[in-house]
Order: structure tokens, then C-alpha cells, then sequence
């Protein structure tokens, strides 16, 4: 309003000096940057606030009752909840490990080799990527029942394995592709055998990769929700938890294990970062 | 008579339907700088893979200090490679790059510490040994590469176009470079080049190598005064041929009558195993060019033609002619800035001495994936 008062008191758009008119088209791009920078963090912001909201006994969720720290202070007060994360941190990390080290095997095959059946196996990881979660998650399903397989962790894990296969090989594959075959004959060159080659010159240089394509599978395995519903059997882990808990009220707790998941994953980004400053 | 160190026999690669290398036969000395040399594509680069164990020879065998070597891997081989993309290690130090050699072999530390102190010294980059590869030029890099095979004291090294990355001005200098450190440390090198003038520069003996073959092998005064073929002629610099017949090869010195009506003069030795038609050449700075008044001198070859183009190169004058039989025929005048040059479209007369003509065997026409020089 008074924006707009000023405009017709003072100077019209067509009287205003050139270097005011730039000034103000200066700001366009900042404010836009802005805007779409805190689109992307809101909800996070949202979450790590309501870490910090006050809540007695009863579970209410999204109404803000002022300031507390009790959900710092009694973090592992819900065991459902507590054992659920377990559950959740240990698929995602089991499931991390096994899907970096068959990830990075099949893009140094896809990228090294020239086989029968590299057209497909490529064809077969961009569907793994682009199919339908609910998809994926359906179908592994009726494989488990149909083979017997009673549904558990286990289960969990080899769905999540599945998924995650398929982003390390494209991460790792993309490191690969600038990946000069000379380093490794110059290793052999010089006395190393193919095993030391790779473990002192290959697997090195792809590292990178592999650490980038281990922390996108953690990122999904952990916050997974459709196939894991699927496959879980009984077992809860941290999302099928909240999702359960949504209708009764979410307490302040999960929102302080989201934010420490969160952080964990920013710190891992940021010494990712030191460490490719200091190589560099 | 020194020691063969290297030694090929009957050595063939194939891929698919092509023979990159084709029965090959090479023996290479103790303490050699041995050049190959040829345009792409000539197969120079995939024998000495096959010598560094990065190939296996379809055919044929490969020894090494008198051990075949024909199916070892690389890493069992006493041979140290300079890759011509230096291929240094990004995530390792100088020092580590140059020591990874020495870790291999399990040698101790403090040997370690000293011999690649002492490397770095021979290429003259003393206390680069923290830094990144990344953080050094092209040409030390190279260097970089060069101790860290040296380091190893293999019994033969291998270099490949090391030098092809580089600006003119620090190849000149890393030609003289490699020269002084191949002395230094007795190693025998053999070295893959297109580039004619370093591979004259540097080797003791070269080898000129094209369809996977070995068109000639000689000492490189030998190869540039007498080339064996019209491609050898004409790989290694400029050359003018013109083609003739045998008149009279009863004397010391042989006539040859080349199209236009002249007679040139060929010492008789080299006209062994030709005829009747044979190609006869002269290097460019062996002609001296003179107006085309009254007789030539006694005692010179002498071929007549009209001033095309002049050029001022600075060292000299070049000149091209057009001869007899629609030849063009280069000329290298030094400037010595005593007679006036010759103008364009006058008439010229080309005189040289007979022994510095050679005599040519035919090549076939260059393919066009070869690389005009």
C-alpha cells in the first residue's frame, strides 16, 4: 500500500532515473533465488522447529505450545518408536553396503567390458530407477508370498537392496566414464598386480562415486515407506512408525530423530567436501 | 658386438580383420636409444604395448634380456612404460608416484626415500616431492613420469610420443634432456614417435615403420642421406624424386636418364637390385641453385627448371621449382646473404653431386588415413 502511495506522490516508472530502474531490476534474481531456496528448506525448518514444541502426555502434533526440550530430553522415551529407528538404521546401512559394492561392480562391467547382455543389464537399471515405487513394492511382494518367504527384515533389506542398486551404478558410472585406463596400465607397469591395482589406483579415484552413490541409497533406503510397507510383515521401521502415528498425533520425538537424521546426513556432505578441498 | 636386449621374432597382432603389426623382426642392443617411427596408424605404438605386456602378440615372440617375455603380464616384466598422457596418479603425491614402483617391490624405506630423492634430482625437479600432479605443468609432469619408471632401473624403457603434449620450444629441450639422462643411466630406451626430426635427434638407431612393417632400419645419417624407399624418402623430410631409366652402370659412377632429357649421375653400389626403371632423389639443402646461363660445371648433377615460388624463412631461402616432367622440386638455399636471390619465373638450374643422390625403391601410394608429413 504505501508502496503503491509513493509511486503515485512521487516520481512515476517513466520519470525515475535509469540507475534507479536498474537497481531495482538487480533485485529480481536474489529475491527469486531466495524465494526458491526457501521453498526447498521450509519444510525442514518445520521440522527441526517442532523438534523443539512443547507437548505433555497427550500426542498433539501441529499446534504450536511454546518452547520445550523435551523431546531432547526423553528422545528414547517410546520404544515402539526407538526400536522401529533401529530397525530403519540397520536396513539402511546393511542394505547401503551390500547395494554400493554390487553397484560399483556393475558399472565398472557396464562401462570396462563389452559382454552379451550390457544393453539390457543398462535398460534394466534406468527401469529399476523409473518404475512406479508401488510398483516394485507389489510385485516383491507377491514373489515373497508365492516363494514362502515369511516377511521381516530380511525381506525389507533385499527390497531396498533392489532399489539402491541401480542409483550407486549410475553415480559410480558416471565417475568412471572420465576414468583414464592409462593409470591403471601404469600401475601394472610398475609392478602392481591386478588386485593392488585396484585397490591403490582404481578404487581411489572412484571413491568418490561410491561415497556419493552409498549416501543417495541411505537417503532413500531410511525414509523408504511404499515398498518397505509392502514387505515389512510385522516389523516397523521409523517411517511405517509416523505414518502409523499421523492419525493419533506425531510426537515431538520423531521430529528430533528426523533432525538428527538430517543433520548426520549435512555433516556427511560437508566432510565430503573438506575432503575433496584438501585432495584437490 | 654389444648384448641384444630386446628381440622380436616373427611378431604379428591382429584386430579382427586388421594386422595392426605384421612379422615383425627387430633386435634392439644394451643401452640403445632406439627409435620408432611412422605415421598413425603404422603399428609402432601396438609393438611396443606388446613389448610393455599391454598386448599379446597374435603371433610370433618377444625376449627380453634373452627370457621370452611373449605372454607375461606387465607386472612381471623388467620394463618400465612413459605413457604419453604421463598417466601420473591424481590421488598420490610426487613422491608417492614416483616411489609406487619401489613399494611394490617391497623395497625398504629408507632406500625408498633416497632413491626417489635421487630420481628427482636426474630430472632436475628437486623438492617437488609433496606437491600434486595436478599442480605441475606439462613439462614437468613428463619429468615426473620419466623418474618414476627410471626409479625402478627396469632393463628397458619404453616411451610413447612422451614428448607429443608439449609446445615446440620444451620439446627441443626435452629431447636434449632425454639424451643426457639415457647416458646418464645406461638404460636402453626405445622410443615411439610420427615426429621425424626427434627421432633423428635422440636415437642411436631408428626404425621407420609403416602397414606394420619395417620399411627400413638404420643409423639416422643413413636413413636421411640414403632412404631405402619413396616413403622413407619422404617421411623423413623433404625429398625430390624423379623417376629415369638405367643408361650405362659400367663405371664407378652410373647414368641415369630422367624424364626432361638429363642425365644424372648415381654412385653404381647404390643401383644394386634395380632397374631398369628406377626413382632418384636429392635432399633439398643439397642443391645449389644458379641461373640457367651456359654449361654447368663439370663434376655436378645438373636439372633444369623455372622458379615457381620464393619464400624467406629467416636461415634460409626455400624454393620451389617446377623441374623437368611436371616435377616440383624443393630447394634449401642458407641465407647467406651473398648473391641476389633468384626471382620468381626465371629460369633455374638445380646442380648437386652425384653422391648425394640416392636411389629409391616405390612405394605405394599413401592410404588417406595416413598422415601426410
Amino acid at each position: 500500500m504505501s508502496v503503491v502511495l509513493a509511486q503515485e506522490t512521487g516520481r512515476g516508472p517513466g520519470l525515475a532515473p535509469a540507475g534507479a530502474k536498474r537497481r531495482w531490476t538487480r533485485l529480481v534474481l536474489p529475491v527469486y533465488s531466495g524465494l526458491v531456496l526457501f521453498y526447498l528448506v521450509l519444510p525442514i525448518l518445520v521440522m527441526i522447529l517442532y523438534g523443539f514444541n512443547a507437548s505433555g502426555p497427550k500426542r498433539v502434533s501441529f499446534r504450536w505450545q511454546g518452547f520445550s526440550l523435551f523431546g531432547y530430553t526423553h528422545l528414547f522415551a517410546k520404544p515402539d518408536l526407538t526400536t522401529a529407528l533401529k530397525n530403519s538404521l540397520f536396513i539402511a546401512v546393511v542394505s547401503t553396503v551390500i547395494a554400493s559394492i554390487l553397484g560399483t561392480l556393475i558399472a565398472l562391467a557396464l562401462v570396462r567390458y563389452r559382454f552379451r547382455g550390457r544393453g539390457v543389464s543398462d535398460f534394466v537399471l534406468f527401469m529399476n530407477i523409473s518404475a512406479p515405487e508401488i510398483v516394485l513394492g507389489a510385485s516383491l511382494l507377491s514373489l515373497f508370498v508365492s516363494f514362502g518367504v515369511p516377511r521381516g527384515i530380511l525381506t525389507i533389506i533385499i527390497a531396498h537392496v533392489m532399489f539402491n542398486i541401480a542409483y550407486v551404478a549410475v553415480t559410480v558410472r558416471a565417475r568412471l566414464a572420465g576414468f583414464d585406463r592409462h593409470l591403471e596400465e601404469a600401475a601394472q607397469d610398475l609392478g602392481a598386480g591386478p588386485w593392488i591395482t585396484f585397490a591403490k589406483v582404481t578404487l581411489p579415484l572412484i571413491w568418490a562415486g561410491i561415497l556419493a552413490g552409498g549416501l543417495l541409497a541411505f537417503a532413500l533406503s531410511i525414509d523408504d515407506f511404499v515398498i518397505t510397507n509392502f514387505n515389512a510383515g510385522t516389523t516397523q521401521t521409523f517411517p511405517l512408525w509416523v505414518y502409523g502415528a499421523v492419525k493419533v498425533g506425531i510426537p515431538p520425538q520423531v521430529f528430533v530423530m528426523g533432525t538428527l537424521i538430517f543433520g548426520f546426513g549435512v555433516l556427511i556432505a560437508l566432510l565430503n567436501v573438506v575432503a575433496q578441498r584438501r585432495r584437490a | 658386438m654389444p648384448d641384444v636386449d630386446v628381440r622380436l621374432e616373427g611378431v604379428t597382432k591382429r584386430f579382427g580383420e586388421v594386422k595392426a603389426v605384421d612379422d615383425l623382426h627387430l633386435e634392439i642392443q644394451q643401452g640403445e636409444f632406439f627409435s620408432l617411427l611412422g605415421p598413425s596408424g603404422c603399428g609402432k605404438t601396438t609393438t611396443l604395448r606388446m613389448i610393455g605386456g599391454f598386448e599379446e602378440p597374435s603371433a610370433g615372440g618377444i625376449s627380453l634380456g634373452g627370457g621370452d617375455v611373449t605372454n607375461l603380464p606387465p607386472y612381471r616384466r623388467n620394463v618400465n612404460t612413459v605413457f604419453q598422457s604421463y598417466a601420473l596418479f591424481p590421488h598420490l603425491s610426487i613422491f608417492e608416484n614416483i616411489a609406487f614402483g619401489l613399494r611394490r617391490k617391497k623395497v625398504d624405506r629408507s632406500e625408498v626415500q633416497r632413491r626417489v630423492k635421487e630420481s628427482l634430482d636426474l630430472v632436475d625437479l628437486p623438492g617437488f616431492d609433496t606437491r600434486k600432479p595436478t599442480q605441475l605443468s606439462g613439462g614437468q609432469q613428463q619429468r615426473v613420469a620419466l623418474a618414476r619408471a627410471l626409479v625402478n632401473r627396469p632393463r628397458l624403457l619404453l616411451l610413447d610420443e612422451p614428448l607429443g603434449a608439449l609446445d615446440l620450444k620444451l620439446r627441443k629441450q626435452m629431447q636434449l634432456e632425454l639424451k643426457r639422462i639415457q647416458q646418464e643411466v645406461g638404460i636402453t630406451f626405445l622410443y615411439v614417435t610420427h615426429d621425424q626430426e626427434e627421432a633423428m635427434t635422440m636415437s642411436n638407431r631408428l626404425a621407420v615403420m609403416r602397414h606394420g612393417r619395417i620399411e627400413q632400419l638404420d643409423v639416422p645419417e643413413r636413413m636421411y642421406e640414403s632412404p631405402a624407399t619413396e616413403f622413407v624418402a619422404g617421411f623423413l623430410g623433404a625429398s625430390n624424386l624423379l623417376e629415369g631409366q638405367i643408361l650405362d652402370r659400367s663405371s664407378e659412377l652410373a647414368n641415369v636418364g630422367v624424364a626432361g632429357g638429363s642425365t644424372v649421375r648415381v654412385p653404381t653400389a647404390r643401383l644394386d637390385g634395380q632397374g631398369p626403371t628406377v626413382k632418384v632423389g636429392v635432399r633439398p639443402e643439397k642443391i645449389k641453385l644458379e641461373a640457367d646461363e651456359g654449361d654447368p660445371p663439370a663434376g655436378w648433377n645438373s636439372v633444369s627448371g623455372t622458379l615457381r615460388v620464393s619464400t624467406f624463412v629467416g636461415v634460409s631461402h626455400q624454393y620451389t621449382v617446377n623441374g623437368p616432367a611436371d616435377s616440383t622440386l624443393t630447394v634449401y638455399a642458407q641465407n647467406l646473404g651473398a648473391e641476389p636471390a633468384p626471382r620468381e619465373g626465371e629460369r633455374v638450374r638445380l646442380l648437386w653431386r652425384p653422391e648425394h643422390t640416392f636411389v629409391v625403391q616405390p612405394s605405394a601410394p599413401l592410404a588417406e588415413w595416413e598422415e601426410e608429413q
